[in-house]
């Protein structure tokens, strides 16, 4: 049942209206307008009128164009032919390889069955000691990684991408810059990653529809995936424009905005997504990280700020670091009591000794004395940052922790550390000399 | 089913709208006819013969012209024995068993029974025939659980009936005819275990509504001594993400004094429930010696499911705590969280098209969730026997910011609140509630007097260290400096508490009443300290000697050492004892 229409009523944005019979909500259409065709979906059924978003955008769209229902919602093709393979938003190839037709399955399917859950129980080992050390990435987490612009969130990603023991990765990009792009394809390529990767990819040149749909896209694709016994682990960037999309559509269609102009349902959008994190009881998992940047580094913006309710933690990246303070995994509870004795004692011990120095920085900078143990703490918050926080560090867990022995045996005396007699005993650097 | 028809109109989100012949009712459910499958909808807006339903599914694939069927009954929940134990969407559909039929995914279109249609129950008649009975009256009972559910007349006959006929006792299924009765004009009705009630309406078959005064322990030291919750009330938790909401509420759901715990996850993370689930069944209520999953019931409908149902999830909820509470049980109802709730409203509110009010809510809101806690109480019934229902409701506020709509329009009808702060929660305090900022209008567990007393350390303390961040400790006289160590001490050993300790994670009110004298022993005490080095050393001692004895077990020879080693510490080094404090340790001590 493939109708043409060629009277289009209203253009307004990238929201065209025609009258329709017989049309699904969320069905898709193809727009053949003078610079080709475009996908759209249909996003409102008032009476005879149907209202579509076209995924490249209304721009030069005539009145005259035809509309071509197809009688199915947005679909994806699901084989192991997708490995490796660039796709935009719209499912098309972006690398030169072939469309893919067969096999399509729809997006944005249901959610899972919350009594069909697990508690997470196992690590996935990035080699980031920021990370596997104080806060731990649990598999089927949903972790945003907050951060400014500048910052580089998506150099992070993409080492998460190459290290992180999973078996698929799918990355989806919303508005992603054209040369960021291309540093992830390079990345994954010269790493060697690039064969178990899917791209989903949407650029700031690309339509802005075509962002909405990227999400939904990748996690249909990753959860195909999961059920066939993989560990999928989805990287979004950048969750923010993906929010930014669904205002834009949201502001064009006259819907009420309600904080800063976004839509009254962000949350349940971002949820929806979120959401897709799941480990299923018999077969694969799908882990989420997603970028959010913050606008003006405020937290409490609401796209950050519904983010923060919805995941398990946040990594907060500033300063090119990843902050141990304001940076939570939720679920780290669940694996780091069974990786090594001393896991909790050094993540939690040099933690607070780290927030001594910034006590003492402060001090510092306001002119006060520095004592002995300042003096101490100083000498540790800087080797502090430069062995453990720096990005560039790159060592397994176990690595980490001996690390953390290490540079708390060249700053404190055992007893200062205010770790448990057992541990140091154990742990504590044996000096050579 | 109604003789009205209805076709699809439009469709906007999960808000649809539907041409209608024949009457129809607000809030009345409908079904939209697609595929073989049945979506459930419910009425919201009727404007000639054009009504707007939201769909409690995804709407995706939804045509104009569909069929619509009308049901001519508002959203109801099925009430009988069976309830407790269960896990259940914000519709009543059980989740495990839907998981059984449709595997990993909730497919749209699936509704199930709630109340276990095979299971045999040992019915024992109370009713007699020949007797008058009104609705809500006992007509027999059946055990579920510990409990003896009581099998009442259902709520929404209205009139006064003869019993017929009674079966005798026995096993039955819940579907079988328990009682016969017959009303003036001797008309039969056909009873059940089971009833439906419409979950917008509230149960009011008590005689009468009584004021919560009996303090509902929860176990933790800084609600009950200083914000406590009353049988009966309401209070409710804001705070921002990550300052422990839903931890908070679920050790309450483990501890409080109450017999039954209904759990309501609405729109909030999958993963916390999954917790619970798997948790439950294996921890041991302490009072009965079952498992705690045989006294609570758990309505989920979690961020990703459908937006309509986390609307009626709150209600489903609150109608079951209704339900039980009509027998005379005291029911707590924990709702995490509220603002997803509110927030489920705006949505339809957008898609309605009405007015917006403050951050786009609908202007209604306040006076919905006035409705929402105004069903909790503790009423006595027409038998003499007291029930209760106490709704504990988290709030998430935007950016954390209190002063949003859906924070000031719970504050202006609860009892207590319980604001958790993320300065607090940073800096690893558990609870994080605020001490400053919270506040209950219910009786404590201790007297109120002597509460306020220890408050105003906890104030002074405060104000003190604010002023020392400025002139620094060189700047702060010795007394207010002991002012201030005093304070930080009550926070540290009687305000915060260890939910990882087994003892420290639940502590009685008598122990409460013990370690809250012996506070107020050191806050009354006056000290002769050389210097603010040697106060410190001395009060860092002094709280790790507390903190010691609050994770050794009570009533043993351990802990009373502790006790006496804490009593000897004090007395080596106090001067003199404020008179205040002395009465209230008289007093606390009498009735300890």
């Amino acid at each position: 049942m493939k109708k043409v229409y060629s009277r289009i009523e209203s253009i307004a944005g990238n929201v065209i209206a025609v009258k329709a019979d017989g049309v699904a909500y969320g069905e898709l259409a193809e727009v053949s307008t003078r610079f080709g065709m475009s996908l759209a979906e249909v996003i409102r059924l008032d009476g005879g009128l149907v209202s579509l978003q076209v995924f490249a955008g209304g721009r030069g769209i005539s009145t005259g164009d035809e509309v071509r229902f197809l009688g199915n919602p947005m679909r994806v093709s699901f084989s192991d032919d997708l490995k490796g393979r660039i796709f935009n938003g719209a499912g098309e190839p972006r690398d030169k390889g072939p469309a893919l037709t067969e096999n399509l399955i729809p997006i944005g399917g249901p959610s899972v069955n919350p009594t069909k859950r697990i508690i997470p129980k196992e690590m996935i080992r990035t080699g980031i000691p920021m990370i596997d050390l104080f806060n731990t990435l649990v598999k089927s987490q949903k972790l945003p990684i907050f951060s400014v612009s500048g910052e580089p969130y998506n150099q992070l990603l993409a080492r998460i991408a190459m290290q992180a023991e999973v078996d698929l990765i799918v990355l989806g990009g919303m508005g992603l810059k054209y040369d960021d792009y291309l540093y992830f394809k390079e990345t994954l390529e010269e790493g060697g990653a690039l064969q178990k990767t899917i791209m989903f990819v949407n650029t700031a040149a690309d339509p802005v529809v075509e962002c909405l749909m990227v999400p939904d896209i990748s996690l249909a694709v990753a959860e195909r995936f999961a059920l066939k016994g993989l560990n999928v682990l989805v990287l979004l960037t950048d969750m923010t424009n993906f929010a930014d999309s669904l205002k834009e559509i949201a502001i064009t269609q006259e819907q009420v905005p309600s904080n800063r102009g976004y839509p009254g349902d962000l949350y349940s959008q971002l949820a929806s997504r979120y959401e897709k994190a799941v480990d299923f009881a018999d077969s694969g998992s799908i882990t989420i990280l997603a970028v959010t940047t913050m606008p003006g580094d405020d937290v409490t913006h609401p796209v950050p700020d519904n983010t923060g309710y919805i995941t398990e933690g946040q990594f907060y990246l500033k300063g090119g670091r990843i902050e141990p303070f304001g940076s939570l995994s939720r679920l780290k509870q669940q694996v780091n009591g069974k990786t090594r004795a001393d896991h909790r004692a050094i993540m939690d011990g040099m933690i607070k000794l780290f927030a001594a120095y910034r006590d003492t920085l402060e001090k510092k900078s306001m002119g006060f004395q520095m004592s002995a143990w300042d003096s101490k703490l100083l000498k540790y918050g800087e080797l502090f940052e430069a062995q453990m926080m720096d990005l560039s560090v790159n060592i397994p867990l176990e690595g980490a922790l001996d690390k953390g022995w290490e540079i708390l045996a060249a700053c404190f005396e055992p007893q200062e550390t205010g770790l448990q007699t057992k541990l140091l005993d154990q742990f504590w650097p044996k000096k050579s000399h | 089913m109604t003789n009205t028809k209805g076709w699809v109109t439009g469709v906007n989100g999960n808000m649809v709208s539907v041409r209608v012949e024949g009457p129809v009712a607000l809030n009345e459910v409908a079904f939209i006819e697609i595929g073989g499958k049945r979506l459930k909808a419910e009425v919201i807006r009727i404007r000639g013969d054009i009504v707007q339903t939201q769909v409690f599914e995804m709407t995706k694939g939804i045509t104009v012209g569909l069929p619509v069927v009308f049901s001519g009954e508002m959203l109801a929940v099925e009430l009988g024995p069976g309830l407790l134990g269960k896990i259940y969407d914000g519709l009543q559909n059980p989740l495990p068993e839907v998981a059984k039929q449709t595997g990993y995914f909730l497919e749209p279109g699936v509704y199930l029974d709630a109340l276990p249609r095979a299971t045999k129950w040992a019915w024992t008649p109370v009713a007699k025939p020949g007797d008058r009975v009104e609705k809500a009256d006992l007509l027999g009972t059946v055990p579920e659980g510990t409990f003896t559910h009581q099998i009442m007349v259902p709520f929404g006959l209205l009139e006064t009936y003869t019993v017929k006929s009674v079966k005798p006792a026995g096993q039955y299924t819940i579907q079988d005819e328990m009682v016969v009765l017959a009303d003036a004009a001797g008309a039969t009705i056909s009873l059940t275990m089971m009833f439906e009630w419409p979950v917008k309406r509230a149960i009011d078959c008590y005689a009468e509504r009584l004021k919560p005064t009996v303090p509902m322990v929860t176990k933790t030291r800084i609600i009950d001594t200083f914000f406590p919750v009353a049988k009966g009330g309401t209070y409710c938790v804001p705070g921002p993400f990550g300052a422990g909401k839903t931890v908070l509420q679920q050790v309450t759901s483990r501890n409080a004094d109450v017999d039954i715990v209904i759990i309501a996850a609405c729109g909030e993370r999958a993963g916390e429930v999954v917790e619970t689930l798997i948790e439950f069944p294996e921890l041991i209520d302490p009072k009965t010696g079952r498992s705690l999953m045989e006294r609570t019931i758990i309505v989920c409908n979690t961020s990703s499911m459908p937006v309509a149902a986390r609307e009626a999830s709150v209600y489903t909820a609150v109608t079951m705590a209704e339900y039980y509470r009509q027998m005379g049980l005291n029911v707590l109802l924990l709702a995490d969280s509220t603002s997803r709730w509110a927030q489920a409203m705006r949505e339809m509110s957008g898609r309605l098209e009405e007015i917006p009010g403050e951050e786009a809510f609908p202007a209604y809101l306040e006076s919905v969730i006035a409705g929402f806690y105004e069903r909790a109480g503790i009423v006595r019934l027409k038998s003499g026997a007291i029930g209760s229902v106490t709704i504990g409701g988290t709030v998430s506020p935007a950016g954390g910011n209190f002063e949003e709509p859906v924070t000031q329009a719970t504050l202006k009808v609860v009892g207590a609140f319980h604001g958790l702060s993320r300065e607090r929660s940073d800096a690893r305090k558990y609870p994080a509630i605020h001490p400053l900022d919270s506040w209950s209008k219910y009786s404590s567990v201790i007297d109120g007097k002597a509460v306020a007393w220890a408050h105003y350390f906890l104030e002074r303390g405060s104000e003190v260290g604010q002023m020392m961040k400025v002139v620094g400790e060189e700047g702060t006289s010795l007394d207010d400096f002991l002012i201030y160590l005093k304070g930080e001490f009550l926070d540290a050993v009687y305000l915060q508490q260890n939910s990882f300790d087994a003892v420290d994670a639940s502590v009685s009110t008598e122990r409460q009443s013990l370690m809250f004298s012996r506070v107020v022993k050191v806050l009354g005490s006056r000290f002769e300290f050389k210097d603010k080095e040697e106060a410190r050393g001395w009060f860092n001692k002094l709280r790790q000697m507390f903190l010691d004895a609050n994770s050794i077990e009570w009533a043993t020879d351990k802990f009373r050492d502790a006790d006496r080693a804490i009593l000897d510490f004090l007395a080596a080094k106090v001067s003199g004892l404020d008179a205040a404090a002395g009465r209230i340790i008289e007093n606390l001590e009498r009735a300890v």
